[in-house]
């Protein structure tokens, strides 16, 4: 399999990377010396009980190639369990091993 | 530190010394400084070292020393002076990933191997230069710019972690952490000609170790010799609550191996590691490396693993495919850089293509690809696949009466800055090195010899969570080499 220049742009608009134009086809070159390399796992026959997966076996399920809503549908403040002046509120992490838990 | 420096050049060395007072803790750092200068260790020199603070190394090795005194105990690291690898966080120097999208960053918490070092006494002073977020085998994808080897600076160290190799390698630290997630300890450490460990996955914490391929990723310890990575591997090495894929598995005195003999340890000599294009000079010295082994007592063993070959394409895959959900954190809101654009997704774009340089840049890209729909089963199912057979043929071998596995850690020895030009040509560095990644077992690489002058590495690979015996086989291969290893 090859990218073409429309596949690049297309998964540098999902990875949120903006392109210079002129670098675009300098990458699918290098995209696809790689991928050329990646086409030998095709001729391994296929062994799914062998699948390395996480500890549920299923995975995680696919969504649309679209990236994440912009803005936030809900407010950094809905999100938070506790604010102070704009601020987050944490556990203190810095010296954890040392004093477990202390909030800050 | 070097001789010349009068401060000790072993890490049990210099702990002895502090605690029993012929010298403070602050003399070793003080000499650690000066050996760095010596060897122009920062920007001007090797590039090994980006971020250090003196005063503070000194303010530290001060409360070290008080530690000795007050508590009347013997710390494992009284005083060493250890350097960082910049993707693991530190409180006061920044941890920047070699990138220039985190340049300046300061982490607000500490990552857990850096706590247990400074609480077994050790003294960070420096945080060194690596491929921006590991992703590299040269430290030449750096936004500061190249680390050189101290052995020949018109060379590479080797990489990811090529500031901490280069640093132990140039004496100014006898221990460094490094990260791994293809070979970018045990790589560099063969480039550098010392030691480098790469533990079991789960065996050692990754709390504040930036992600880069989770699945993949281990803190691993550089030594100058075997007994200085075990003492570091010790201390860090066990559980942690804050990481999850911590393993509670009990850690082992690794030091202790040092007198276990190599009688009935049946070492595998795996063909794929050997291929005919091999370098015959890499050849001869692990010829010699088995034989040594066998004259005290091993067996040696051709064994196979069949899906050594695929390894690159496999890692090529799964670790870019993991770093581009990782690094999507990485957009101008939260952490160092932020370019203005068009908005916020426009903030978001520019942020992240001036802030990642070429090769970040490519395996993002990569890695968005084969999640892709449509590609996704043809390349990230299948690669995920193909891991399950790479790990299944190092069980198998091991399930047959096979302890450990010795081969080269790396084809070449360490090349010239600028020679890899070519993506591909430089993943191929990690052909020996990538599989125990994907399979998640301990590997180590010590040195076994030099090619006009450069150093060679021999790497040992053991099952899960059996460092101990690859620490056994080390300390004996160390030990019956000598000054061979380094000649």
């Amino acid at each position: 399999m090859s990218v073409t220049v429309d596949d690049v742009r297309h998964i540098a608009a999902l990875a949120r990377l903006g392109l210079p134009p002129d670098r675009i086809p300098s990458l699918v070159a290098e995209l696809n010396r790689i991928l050329e390399h990646m086409d030998a796992l095709g001729a391994v026959p296929s062994r799914p009980d062998q699948r390395v997966t996480g500890v549920s076996g299923g995975g995680m399920p696919l969504r649309e190639d679209v990236g994440p809503q912009i803005p936030l549908a809900r407010t950094r403040d809905e999100l938070a369990p506790v604010m102070r002046d704009g601020f987050f509120i944490v556990p203190r992490l810095a010296s954890h091993e040392d004093s477990p838990g202390e909030p800050s | 530190m070097s001789a010349a420096s009068g401060a000790p050049q072993s890490v049990a060395a210099c702990a002895d010394a502090t605690c029993s007072g012929k010298m403070t803790a602050r003399e070793v750092v003080r000499a650690s400084f000066a050996r760095s200068k010596a060897v122009r260790a920062g920007a001007d020199g090797l590039n090994a070292i980006l971020w250090s603070n003196e005063d503070e190394a000194l303010d530290e090795a001060r409360e070290v020393g008080r530690r000795i005194v007050d508590g009347g105990v013997r710390l494992d690291l009284a005083g060493v002076p250890i350097a960082v690898k910049d993707n693991i966080a530190t409180l006061t120097l920044p941890t920047s990933c070699g990138s220039r999208i985190l340049e300046g960053y300061v982490s607000p918490y500490e990552a857990t191997v850096v706590t247990r070092l400074r609480r077994a006494g050790g003294v960070i002073v420096g945080k060194t230069n690596c491929d921006e977020f590991a992703m590299g085998s040269s430290t030449e994808n750096s936004a500061f710019g190249p680390t050189r080897n101290p052995l020949d600076p018109s060379r590479v160290p080797g990489g990811s972690s090529g500031g901490s190799a280069a640093a132990v390698a140039a004496g100014v630290v006898p221990i460094a952490l490094g990260s791994e997630t293809g070979g970018s300890v045990r790589q560099p450490a063969a480039f550098c000609g010392i030691v480098g460990v790469k533990p079991t996955y789960g065996r050692v914490s990754r709390y504040g170790l930036v992600a880069f391929a989770s699945s993949l990723d281990q803190v691993g310890v550089f030594g100058r010799t075997v007994d200085d990575a075990a003492i570091a591997l010790e201390v860090i090495a066990g559980r942690d609550s804050l990481d999850s894929t911590s393993s509670d598995i009990p850690t082992a005195a690794y030091r202790n191996a040092v007198d276990e003999p190599l009688k009935g340890v049946v070492i595998g000599r795996p063909k794929e590691y050997f291929p005919e294009h091999l370098d015959p000079r890499i050849r001869q010295l692990c010829d010699r490396a088995f034989d040594t082994m066998r004259e005290r007592g091993a067996t040696i063993r051709d064994v196979s693993l069949p899906h050594t070959d695929l390894a690159i394409p496999v890692y090529y895959i799964i670790a870019p495919a993991e770093a581009s959900s990782n690094l999507a954190r990485f957009d101008g809101v939260r952490y160092g850089l932020r370019i203005d654009g068009d908005g916020l997704r426009g903030m978001y774009e520019a942020t992240r293509s001036q802030g990642f340089g070429p090769e970040v840049t490519r395996r993002i890209l990569l890695g968005t690809y084969v999640l892709s729909a449509g590609y996704y089963d043809a390349y990230y199912t299948k690669a995920q696949e193909v891991r399950g057979q790479i790990t299944e043929d190092f069980r198998a071998v091991f399930a047959s009466g096979v302890d450990l596995l010795f081969t080269p850690t790396t084809p070449t020895t360490a090349f010239p800055l600028g020679a890899k030009a070519d993506p591909y040509e430089m993943y191929l560095s990690d052909i020996f090195t990538a599989t125990a990644n994907l399979a998640g077992i301990p590997a180590m690489s010590v040195p076994i010899g030099r090619i006009a002058g450069l150093p060679v590495g021999g790497q040992l690979l053991a099952s899960h969570f059996d460092e101990h015996r690859m620490f056994s086989a080390a300390y004996a291969l160390e030990r019956a080499l000598g000054q061979e290893a380094h000649r």
